[in-house]
């Protein structure tokens, strides 16, 4: 009997274990927690960039618990390890120096090629002539840049060095070849801002009587400015982080001085230098790449920024 | 404006694009230098000893990239592994789900800016959070933290590639799978994401080469130098094939000044202990480029194949 009102127990549970099988049901159930999982994968981004602002963050404020701001961003002299007048030193000025020098020169460098490059492939290359170039400027914009260190030291150093007396390890060697690094980069993003300028534009001009370069320097390239400046932004923030060239091609001394034939550090190649798992939680040099780290992070954050501003601003006109 | 002559306005032109030319020719050469010039460095230490010998800091003829390139095997598989499912999970989120808010606007910048950041950093982020702080999951700088690292890294680029792959999905197919009373899920699963197929296997490339040519962020984290085992699992410590690159290069000053001068390497010179560094490091650098190459090139097939496709 009671095995009866067990039986029959089951058979309604089993019966609504049955309902909630129906396929709305689980459809409505699925779908939500698909979605919600997409969602959770999507806020991975934020969720890591929250992480790294707040990993950086903990030593910075350590750091600066040990050292004033004043003396860290005012100071002239690197020198964590060996005092100088007394105690050990930490201004960064000559890793900002460095890093600035390199960055701007080699943008000196790469930004007008890549642009030159972007407007040859749009405005005047054969179609033949694009299909062949844009892929080999896409495996230049792939090589590994342990390679283009290797590379600078290996042919652009013996050059600098007998034409400019350059030392061996020198901040040129690093500038010369993330010079051309950021060709790739800038070629392509700017001729995408070239190509999305509508094709009117260039078509009015022309029928005006304008010569080609002349629709392209006065009406195509202002029209798409804001997408060529969010590009030369994003090729500078490149320069500035980037750390293997400098780390292999461009020497340690860490002095302010502004001569690009000598030695010279940035800040990314002193962190990649220093910052090699070993070195112990706590200590004042383990804050001090974290310091450095930081104020990197919020340099490249603050172009990137405005380089995606300026080109959502060129989207909302053009696109 | 003031008027020039026609022909002045002409030479003007014929000008620039002799300079716009000239700086396409810049780019290439130096890619052709750089190809030339590795691969005559590298020329005489290109034999099987490079690839199955282990590192050695003693004998360029004896030092090899075993250990790195399984190492780099290692993490870039497992790299794979994390950022492919999630981050082809946030593409499509983004491109079918989101609504047009400002938390998604603030998603979308995040990846945006995630991508930005410079690599070096990403190493910051993995010592601090993957060799310290999660030092009893990872085991210190293993396998295990350099993959995470990179999975970071990457995952923007898996994001945007995924989005632009399932924006390329004409609408027919969606909305023909949701007529025939498809959820969804079901419609993206069924019909997006097999017709956005090559486009997501460009994400899985992308993310392979990023990977396997990232050098600083695992240097950040501790990466060995020289080891001389395998890793076996992925709490292993490993070195991977650029950071090996980097230990080479950074041994032997006095061999390049050497190379500098004479402009060749000779292997069979007798001093050869003390020499040799930089062609034991170009050797490095053509087995990662050919692995790389072929990623490459698997990459363009398949883009080619996506916009046939889509013709």
């Amino acid at each position: 009997m009671s095995g009866d009102t067990e039986g029959l127990q089951a058979r309604t549970r089993l019966k609504g274990a049955l309902a909630s099988l129906e396929p709305r049901y689980v459809w409505e159930v699925g779908e939500k927690a698909v979605r919600a999982v997409l969602f959770l994968a999507a806020a991975f981004a934020i969720v890591m960039a929250i992480a790294i602002g707040l990993s950086l963050l903990g030593p910075t404020v350590s750091f600066f618990g040990k050292v004033s701001p004043l003396e860290f961003f005012g100071g002239t002299i690197w020198s964590p390890d060996i005092p100088v007048g007394g105690s050990v030193q930490f201004g960064v000025l000559p890793l900002m120096v460095g890093t600035l020098l390199v960055a701007g020169a080699s943008s000196a460098i790469g930004l007008p090629l890549g642009f030159g490059a972007a407007i040859y492939l749009r405005e005047y290359a054969p179609g033949r002539v694009r299909e062949i170039v844009k892929p080999v400027l896409e495996i230049l914009a792939g090589i590994p840049t342990v390679v283009l260190g290797f590379f600078a030291l290996l042919v652009v150093s013996p050059f600098l060095q007998s034409w400019f007396g350059a030392s061996f390890f020198s901040g040129a060697n690093a500038i010369v070849v993330i010079g051309i690094m950021i060709v790739p980069i800038v070629s392509s993003l700017s001729e995408d801002a070239l190509t999305a300028v509508p094709t009117d534009l260039r078509d009015g001009a022309l029928a005006l009587g304008a010569t080609r370069f002349e629709a392209t320097t006065r009406v195509v390239v202002p029209a798409g400015l804001s997408g060529i400046g969010a590009s030369f932004l994003l090729a500078f923030s490149r320069a500035v982080g980037e750390t293997m060239v400098v780390l292999i091609a461009a020497g340690q001394h860490i002095r302010l001085h502004f001569n690009i034939f000598d030695q010279m550090t940035t800040m990314s190649g002193f962190i990649a230098k220093r910052a090699t798992g070993d070195v112990p939680s706590g200590t004042p040099v383990y804050d001090a790449l974290f310091a450095v780290g930081f104020t990197l992070f919020v340099m490249t954050l603050l172009l990137n920024l405005t380089s995606n501003r300026l080109r959502s601003h060129f989207r909302e006109e053009y696109e | 404006m003031k008027l020039r002559s026609l022909r002045l306005r002409k030479a003007i032109e014929v000008t620039f694009v002799a300079v716009f030319l000239i700086s396409i020719v810049v780019a290439l050469g130096t890619l052709a230098m750089l190809l030339g010039s590795v691969v005559s460095t590298a020329l005489p230490y290109l034999r099987t000893e490079v690839v199955v010998n282990y590192a050695s800091a003693v004998n360029p003829l004896q030092a090899g990239y075993a250990a790195a390139i399984v190492g780099t095997l290692w993490v870039v598989g497992l790299t794979l592994l994390f950022s492919i499912p999630l981050g082809v999970a946030a593409g499509v989120y983004l491109e079918e789900y989101a609504p047009r808010s400002r938390l998604t606007r603030f998603l979308e910048a995040g990846v945006a800016n995630l991508a930005g950041v410079p690599s070096v950093v990403f190493g910051l982020l993995g010592l601090a959070l993957f060799v310290r702080i999660l030092r009893d999951i990872t085991g210190g700088p293993t396998v295990l933290a350099g993959a995470l690292t990179m999975t970071i890294l990457v995952f923007p680029y898996v994001v945007i590639t995924t989005q632009e792959a399932v924006r390329a999905v004409p609408a027919s197919l969606r909305e023909g799978a949701l007529a025939l009373g498809a959820t969804k899920w079901q419609a993206i699963r069924g019909q997006v994401l097999p017709a956005g197929a090559p486009g997501l296997l460009t994400a899985v490339i992308l993310a392979a080469s990023r990977a396997m040519g990232e050098t600083a962020p695992l240097i950040v984290i501790g990466a060995t130098f020289f080891q001389s085992y395998l890793p076996s699992d992925p709490r292993s410590f490993f070195v991977a094939l650029p950071v090996q690159i980097y230990g080479y290069v950074g041994l032997p000053r006095q061999d390049f000044l050497d190379l500098n001068r004479n402009g060749i390497l000779d292997p069979g010179e007798p001093l050869l202990a003390s020499g040799g560094w930089p062609g034991v490091a170009a050797a490095g650098i053509v087995i990662l480029l050919v692995i790389l190459f072929a990623f490459n090139i698997v990459a363009m097939v398949a883009r080619n194949r996506m916009q046939r496709r889509r013709l």
